[in-house]
């Protein structure tokens, strides 16, 4: 379980998060929708303690993880993947030894034992027989199955997808999808995935998210949503460029 | 057109001096802050050879070349210089000895070092700030890889080790060259240059040029890894982090060689 408390975060003058709260549950599957710019990657960094709040509390399966040493910190990463918005593969090392990495450090499998994860997790995001390659000899979307089958090397427990599909075809993306869903249903994944894939976000989650000038304002399950009367989440969900999000969000002006 | 500007109030720039001197003060705390966990993280070095032989490899021994040319270079004008600052004072048969103690002191390993703050801790700088901007830090920190454990620790205790190794074979082909100097140009004998050598040689001062050598190791490779991580703000800010880690680097080389003459002589 992921518990948000209360979470303050300003970059100088700038501020994001404004008192966010947020429970995720064990196995749900989650999406966090909100405008561009409104903190969503910010609030996913907060997870995982890649960046610290100002104040608020971030607390994992009990632990709140500001009140941790950097190994049990470290520990507790293990047990998330975690799929940038850029990608972020390690550009000096091979597609293969960017997936093994976590393997090679902290898990006491043999050369062939990991050589046949990464194939598997290869195979998962469609992307078969690219081990050799480097990142800069990727297209953008592969990057991001590459990022992907990174996140789950491991086996994690959660994992976090900040914008999985931006960038894709239609017929990735949903391959994509499919593996979102897929990892949560089978593998009991609890998953949160940040998109503006409003598809993506019907399809792969059972509950959505608004954030909005720094606080979760609407929390539903993708019936409720498609009914809601909220003006913001309307708007949003219906892409239009005029309403009470262009009116009144302060973090635009 | 033109509006006058009105020159700072006295508390205006007050207020200037004392924010940048904040801003050196965090940033002092925060490169020593790293230096500590550097050297904490030591132990874990076994386990990692295999990243640091990588980074002794790039870091030290791709430097090899354009020492080596420096060095001979060095040696050679050192040499002619001498001969010119001793002609008419002090027998010739002296050059050989100056000449050393001038090289092992104080240019082999200043020389060296500030190739060394160009070439490898603007080349840390660059890539550990690429990282940072990329999110590649971050995408470590989220595989639970300690980024100090994993990229600080290995090129720091690279450039440590391999900065005495450069500096050695600095100096040596340094005399190489004042050798070829003094025997081919100067017209001196081959023994002539070499025998008053053991005479005036002292190995302390060697170990001195050594010590140097280990303290600018120790803060180029520092400041590449310190300027490194704090990078922020893209392509821009990577070009900028290249920059401070070689400006830092050179002060710091400047500044601690003084510091240790005066404890060294
Ligand atoms: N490290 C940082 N330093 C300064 N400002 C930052 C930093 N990271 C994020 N911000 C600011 O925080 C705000 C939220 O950024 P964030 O990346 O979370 O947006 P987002 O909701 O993920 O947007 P998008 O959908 O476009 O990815 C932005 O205005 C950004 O400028
Ligand atoms: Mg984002």
């Amino acid at each position: 379980m992921i518990e948000v408390q209360n979470l303050y975060k300003s970059f100088g003058d700038k501020s994001v998060l404004r008192g966010t709260n947020l429970t995720i549950d064990k196995g749900e599957s989650l999406a966090i929708i909100g405008q561009s710019g409104c903190g969503k990657s910010v609030l996913l960094k907060h997870f995982i303690g890649l960046l610290q709040p100002d104040s608020g509390d971030v607390i994992i399966e009990g632990e709140n993880i500001w009140n941790l040493s950097q190994a049990q910190l470290y520990k507790i990463r293990q047990k998330f993947g975690i799929v940038f918005q850029s990608a972020a593969l390690f550009d000096s090392m091979m597609v293969a030894e960017n997936i093994s990495l976590g393997l090679r450090e902290h898990s006491s499998m043999s050369g062939g034992e990991i050589d046949k994860r990464v194939k598997e997790c290869l195979a998962m995001v469609n992307l078969s027989g690219i081990e050799n390659l480097k990142p800069a000899e990727l297209s953008g979307g592969m990057k991001k199955r590459v990022g992907l089958a990174r996140a789950i090397a491991m086996k994690p427990d959660y994992v976090l997808y900040d914008e999985p599909t931006t960038g894709l075809d239609p017929i990735s993306a949903d391959a994509i999808n499919d593996l979102i869903i897929r990892l949560n249903e089978q593998l009991d994944v609890t998953t949160v995935v940040v998109t503006h894939d409003m598809v993506s976000v019907y399809k792969v989650s059972d509950r959505i998210v608004m954030l909005h000038d720094g606080e979760i304002i609407f929390s539903g399950t993708p019936a409720e949503t498609r009914e809601t009367d909220n003006g913001i989440v309307r708007q949003f969900i219906e892409g239009r460029a005029e309403g009470p999000i262009t009116t009144t969000s302060t973090l635009t002006s | 057109m033109n509006l006058p500007v009105a020159p700072p109030t006295i508390s205006q720039t007050l207020a200037k001096v004392g924010r940048t001197a904040l801003d050196f003060f965090a940033e002092a705390g925060a490169a020593t802050m790293l230096l500590f966990r550097i050297l904490v993280g030591i132990k874990g070095l076994w386990k990692d050879r295999k990243l640091f032989f990588e980074q002794a490899l790039r870091l030290g021994f791709n430097s090899l070349p354009l020492v080596l040319l420096v060095g001979t270079f060095v040696g050679a004008v050192t040499a002619w210089q001498g001969n010119y600052q001793l002609k008419g004072y002090v027998p010739l048969q002296y050059l050989g000895s100056s000449t050393l103690k001038a090289i092992v002191i104080e240019l082999g390993p200043v020389l060296t070092g500030l190739i060394i703050a160009g070439r490898v801790s603007a080349s840390i700088a660059a890539e550990l700030g690429t990282m940072k901007v990329t999110e590649q830090i971050d995408a470590l920190e989220s595989l639970g890889i300690s980024p100090i454990r994993y990229l600080a620790v290995p090129r720091f205790y690279a450039n440590l080790l391999m900065l005495p190794v450069l500096v050695t074979l600095a100096d040596f082909i340094a005399m190489m060259g004042a050798s070829f100097v003094a025997t081919v140009l100067l017209g001196m004998t081959s023994a002539m240059f070499w025998n008053q050598i053991p005479v005036f040689f002292d190995v302390y001062d060697v170990i001195a040029g050594l010590a140097k050598a280990f303290v600018f190791g120790a803060v180029t490779a520092l400041m590449g890894c310190h300027v490194g991580f704090s990078t922020r703000g893209g392509a821009e800010g990577v070009g900028l982090a290249t920059i401070r880690a070689f400006v830092w680097s050179c002060i710091l080389i400047l500044m601690s060689d003084y510091i240790l003459a005066m404890f060294l002589f």
